[in-house]
């Protein structure tokens, strides 16, 4: 389906928890297709604003619209995949059992569970409850449930955080075969080395967003050798104004 | 609402409880044993057994169906799996019906195996039809899967969700008419305890044990124990908000 929507347009969106402001008038627009990575600072509000896009935060002004659509509509509800920080599955069912069941939910096709298993490189773990995976096998399982159906959009929150170096580039690679099969990726990180990977950078911090570009873009805009050093350019320019 | 997602939920529910027979054994055989600790702490009074055994029949299962389906449902909400869930595309409906099947199911294994020990080695005689306590314990066993699911919303960790069940219960334990007949209480208490589900649910028992055959007042009574439950569920899918601050 050729659509020239964006896959996620934000206008104005704030967010203010405990009278404190997480989101402080955020603008942007994911074009599809991409693989944007959204880094900042813990706590600079990089998973309200994914919340905001999946539809699960209660926003208080702005717009999020998703694939053209107000974000949560129900109509998004298979066409979205999250993945939320800690790993959402249940500990006490098989990897099999839980993609099953979450496949089951969103109607996909029965060999989906299979074919993300392979896709995530856990098949051999199939019949393990994920209880007793490790950490980074169950972020996997947690990671393999949000490709199920294939969802043009995927909101995926730390998704490499704790796993080794191997598996963090075959993670990558995979992001970028589903985005070259048409999906839209949105992936938040605090590690500033996962930035050269993405082809759209947003940076983050407290709760506003200091840049939004393509990691070139941004070393050749502030001059910096990498993005953490871009980053801090950017921060230090800030303060100067 | 769509009955494959409800069905898919109760079983993956069910597959949950597999993974944990000391609990589905603790389901099924804690009752059993406190009906034997009644009989037997009676042996010399068995008009006591006779008299307190048809209600505690409902009680029990109703009691140990609130705590498990409050904690499950705890743990769906603290372990994020809710919250992936309400992005998907599932009503709110559908997973307290997949609950509600699961341990539903549940429950009338549990009532079962209650009816079939009090009644058929325990002896219990009541005037009633005696089928009418498995119906009844199987209500009862229902009231506290949908109270459990229903109060879960309002803790937010396993100890609180543990603490609602002397907070919760056992007031409607103590108005229902078990230790002392209803009537006899305090005006005030006796208004409270009228609309206590647990109340129905104790007259129901009492009804079967004195009165011969299903008379109106006892479908009434049951209807109202259905009916609480049916209201918890609604309520507890009024608690399910699939935005959050």
């Amino acid at each position: 389906m050729v659509n020239s929507t964006p896959a996620v347009d934000v206008r104005g969106l704030r967010v203010t928890r405990g009278g404190r402001p997480v989101l402080d008038g955020i603008d942007l627009v994911v074009e599809r297709g991409s693989v944007t990575g959204l880094l900042g600072p813990s706590g600079c509000g990089k998973t309200t604003l994914l919340r905001s896009v999946v539809g699960v935060q209660r926003i208080e002004a702005g717009e999020v619209r998703v694939l053209g659509l107000p974000a949560g509509a129900p109509a998004l509800r298979d066409r979205v995949g999250y993945v939320t920080q800690a790993p959402s599955v249940y500990a006490d069912l098989s990897v099999l059992a839980n993609l099953r069941y979450f496949a089951e939910v969103l109607g996909a096709p029965k060999a989906d569970p299979e074919r993300v298993l392979e896709e995530v490189g856990l098949r051999e773990h199939a019949k393990d409850l994920v209880g007793q995976l490790s950490g980074g096998q169950r972020a996997r399982v947690s990671l393999a449930a949000a490709l199920l159906g294939a969802p043009e959009l995927l909101v995926l929150d730390e998704p490499t955080v704790g796993l080794d170096p191997v598996l963090r580039q075959e993670l990558w690679q995979l992001f970028h075969r589903l985005a070259a099969g048409g999906a839209t990726l949105i992936v938040s990180s605090h590690v500033m080395d996962e930035a050269a990977r993405c082809t759209a950078l947003l940076l983050m911090r407290e709760g506003r967003l200091l840049a939004h570009d393509t990691p070139q873009a941004l070393l050749d805009a502030t001059g910096a050798a990498d993005i953490e050093a871009a980053f801090l350019a950017l921060v230090a320019g800030e303060g100067a104004r | 609402m769509n009955p494959h997602r409800t069905l898919a939920t109760a079983r993956r529910v069910l597959l949950q409880l597999r993974s944990d027979p000391r609990t589905v054994a603790m389901l099924l055989l804690v009752p059993c044993l406190l009906i034997v600790l009644l009989k037997y702490a009676f042996d010399g009074r068995p008009e006591v057994f006779d008299s307190l055994g048809a209600p505690l029949l409902g009680i029990f299962p109703m009691i140990v169906m609130f705590l498990v389906t409050a904690v499950a449902t705890l743990r769906e909400r603290t372990t994020g799996t809710l919250e992936r869930l309400l992005t998907m595309p599932l009503g709110r409906m559908d997973l307290l019906l997949g609950y509600a099947l699961a341990f539903g199911l549940v429950a009338l294994v549990q009532g079962v195996l209650a009816f079939g020990l009090t009644v058929g080695v325990l002896g219990l005689s009541v005037t009633g039809p005696s089928w009418a306590l498995l119906a009844v314990a199987v209500a009862d066993g229902l009231l506290g899967m949908a109270l459990g699911l229903f109060v879960s919303a309002f803790a937010a960790t396993e100890f609180q969700a543990v603490q609602f069940m002397p907070a919760f219960l056992l007031p409607q334990l103590l108005l229902c008419g078990l230790f002392t007949p209803r009537d006899t209480m305090a005006d005030w208490l006796h208004a409270i305890s009228d609309v206590l589900p647990l109340s129905y649910a104790v007259d129901a028992m009492n009804r079967i044990t004195s009165q011969s055959g299903f008379s109106g007042a006892l479908a009434v009574d049951l209807a109202v124990v259905l009916g609480c439950t049916l209201l918890a569920l609604a309520l507890g899918a009024a608690t399910l908000r699939r935005r959050t601050a």
